[in-house]
C-alpha cells in the first residue's frame, strides 16, 4: 500500500499508508487527520475536504472534473494550481510517497 | 469524573463524542447506539450503497480504533429502555447508568404503512439503517419490479438507484407532484424528466389503495384504477423523530424533542441534537433532516456542555444525488412566495432563487455548484441579491 503524508496547516506531518481504490478523503478520515472536514463525506457536495496536493503527482492523481472545478472556486482557504477536494482523489500505487497539505479552513 | 452520555450513535451522537475530545474533555463519555455497527453515513444508503457500489465497510464514519483511542466508550447493539432524570441516570434492560450531562441523539424513525393497505405483508421496507438495505438487497436485481411509494428525496434517490441495477421502478406520489411539500414546481419538473427519460415509471397525484398478495406483497392497487405487479415495495412516506424516550421522561416535545438556542430540553443536564430535536426559526419548531445540520448542532451542544454557551445558528444545506445529476440546496423555502430561474455556465446546469418579496430564503442548484455556493455564501451572510441580477447573470 502507498504512504502518503499528510501535513497540516501547522505544519504536523502524518505519514499514513493507504489503500488503493480510496479516496483520500476516506484515508484522512480513517487515520483521523485533523482538518479534513469532509461533512457531506465525499459526494463533493461541500467542499470541506479541499486540499493542496504535491504537484509532483498531478499526473498520477488524474485531472480535475468540471464540478469538482466550481466547487473549488469557492474553496474557504484559497484555490491554488495543486488545489483538489480530497474526497475525488483516488488512491492508486503510484501516489505512493505523495505530500498532501490541508488548509488552515474549510 | 464528569460523564457525558449520549444516546444514538448516529451522525450527531458520534461527531458530540468527537468534538467533546476535541475540545480537550477529560471525562467519562459513553455513546450508545441501538444498532450493531460502529457510527456510519446514512446518506450513500439510498444511492451507491444500495446498488452494491459501497462495501459496507466504507461506511463507517471513523477509522475501527477512534473511539478507543479517545477514551469513548461506545456501546452498540444497546437499546436504552428509560431515563430518569430525578435520578440522573439511565437504564438499558437491568443496567444502569449515572450520567453528569445527557444528550439525547436519537434520530428519526421512518413512517411505516398502514397494516390496514397491507403495510404487514412480507416484501415491504423502509430504509433508514444499513439493516434495512441488507434486506432489501436480496430482491434488488434486473427485471425485479419494486413500487416506490412517496416522491420525495429518499423515494426518488431510490428510484433512481434501483433502476440503474435494472430493477423496473414505478414511483406513485399522492400529492399532484414529486417533491411537492419540498420543493418549486421548476425543480419537480427537472426530476419529473429525469427519471421518465430514465424509465422509471412516475405516477403522480395517484394514492395507494392496498398492497395485496397472500403472506408477500405481489400487487398494489393504486387510486387511479390500476393494478400493478411488484415484487417488492420501498416506503418512502417521510419520518418521525424518534421521542419515545424523551416524552416517557417528561421532556417539552413539539414536532421533535424541544431544545433552546444552546440545545438544552426542558430536562436539568439533558441536551438534544440532530433529527430528533426541534429548534426556534422564525418563531416555530421545526426540525432540519440533514447531516451537516446534525453535525453542526452537535458541535455546539458539545462547546456548550463544557461552558461555551454559544447559540446555535442554523445553516441549512442538503443535497441529493439522482442518477448523473446532482442537486444542491442552501436555506430553507418555506414560506417563498416566487422563484427565479438562473441558467447555469455548463449545459444542461441551472438553479431555482426562492424569495419572499426581496428577500432571498434557499436555491436548488442543479448540476450548478457555481450557483450554490454564490447562494449559500449569499443565504449565510444574511443579503439577498435582487431577483433581476439572479436571473440575467449579473451575480458572480
Amino acid at each position: 500500500m502507498p504512504t502518503i503524508t499528510f501535513i497540516t496547516a501547522e505544519g504536523k506531518q502524518h505519514a499514513v499508508t493507504a489503500e488503493i481504490g480510496r479516496s483520500v478523503m476516506e484515508i484522512a478520515l480513517e487515520k483521523s487527520i485533523p482538518g479534513v472536514v469532509a461533512e457531506c463525506n465525499g459526494s463533493a457536495a461541500c467542499a470541506t475536504c479541499h486540499c493542496y496536493f504535491d504537484p509532483a503527482f498531478t499526473e498520477a492523481i488524474g485531472p480535475v472534473g468540471e464540478h469538482e472545478s466550481d466547487m473549488l472556486d469557492f474553496t474557504a482557504a484559497p484555490r491554488r494550481p495543486e488545489s483538489r477536494l480530497s474526497c475525488q482523489v483516488r488512491v492508486v500505487d503510484t501516489l505512493d510517497g505523495m505530500t498532501v497539505r490541508i488548509p488552515a479552513m474549510q | 469524573m464528569r460523564h457525558v452520555a449520549i444516546i444514538g450513535a448516529g451522525q450527531a451522537g458520534s461527531s458530540l463524542a468527537a468534538k467533546l475530545r476535541e475540545l480537550d474533555f477529560d471525562g467519562r463519555v459513553t455513546l450508545i447506539g441501538d444498532e450493531p455497527h460502529p457510527p456510519y453515513q446514512r446518506p450513500p444508503l439510498s444511492k451507491a450503497y444500495l446498488t452494491g457500489k459501497l462495501a459496507a465497510d466504507r461506511l463507517a464514519l471513523r477509522g475501527p480504533s477512534f473511539y478507543a483511542e479517545r477514551g469513548i466508550d461506545l456501546r452498540l447493539a444497546t437499546t436504552v429502555t428509560r431515563i430518569v432524570p430525578a435520578e440522573n441516570r439511565i437504564e438499558f434492560g437491568s443496567e444502569s447508568l449515572a450520567y453528569d450531562d445527557l444528550v439525547l441523539a436519537t434520530g428519526a424513525t421512518p413512517i411505516s404503512l398502514p397494516v390496514e393497505v397491507g403495510g404487514a405483508l412480507a416484501n415491504i421496507f423502509t430504509l433508514r439503517t444499513i439493516g434495512d438495505v441488507e434486506e432489501i438487497a436480496p430482491h434488488v436485481g434486473p427485471g425485479k419490479r419494486a413500487l416506490i411509494v412517496g416522491g420525495g428525496y429518499i423515494g426518488l434517490e431510490v428510484a433512481a438507484a434501483l433502476n440503474q441495477t435494472g430493477v423496473d421502478v414505478t414511483l406513485v406520489e399522492l400529492q399532484e407532484r414529486i417533491l411537492g411539500r419540498v420543493a418549486a414546481a421548476e425543480t419537480s419538473a427537472y426530476f419529473r424528466s429525469l427519471h421518465a427519460e430514465r424509465g422509471v415509471r412516475l405516477l403522480e397525484g395517484v394514492g395507494l389503495v392496498s398492497l395485496e398478495g397472500e403472506d408477500r406483497v405481489l400487487r398494489a392497487r393504486l387510486s387511479d384504477g390500476s393494478c400493478v405487479d411488484v415484487d417488492f415495495v420501498i416506503v418512502g412516506i417521510g419520518v418521525r423523530p424518534s421521542v419515545t424516550l424523551a416524552e416517557a421522561a417528561g421532556l417539552a416535545v413539539e414536532n421533535g424533542i424541544c431544545v433552546d438556542l444552546q440545545g438544552r430540553t426542558s430536562g436539568t443536564g439533558i441536551w438534544a441534537a440532530g433529527d430528533c430535536a426541534s429548534l426556534l426559526w422564525s418563531g416555530r419548531r421545526l426540525r432540519i433532516e440533514s447531516v451537516p445540520h446534525a453535525i453542526d448542532q452537535a458541535e455546539t451542544v458539545a462547546a456548550n456542555i463544557l461552558g461555551a454557551n454559544r447559540d446555535y445558528r442554523p445553516r441549512p444545506w442538503f443535497w441529493s444525488d439522482q442518477f448523473d445529476v446532482k442537486l444542491q440546496i442552501a436555506g430553507l423555502n418555506s414560506g417563498y412566495d416566487r422563484t427565479v430561474e438562473r441558467k447555469g455556465a455548463r449545459p444542461g446546469s441551472c438553479s431555482y432563487w426562492y424569495f419572499a418579496g426581496e428577500k432571498l430564503l434557499a436555491v436548488d442548484a442543479i448540476n450548478d455548484a457555481r450557483a450554490y455556493m454564490t447562494a449559500k455564501r449569499l443565504i449565510d451572510a444574511g443579503r439577498s441579491p435582487s431577483p433581476r441580477d439572479v436571473a440575467d447573470g449579473a451575480l458572480a
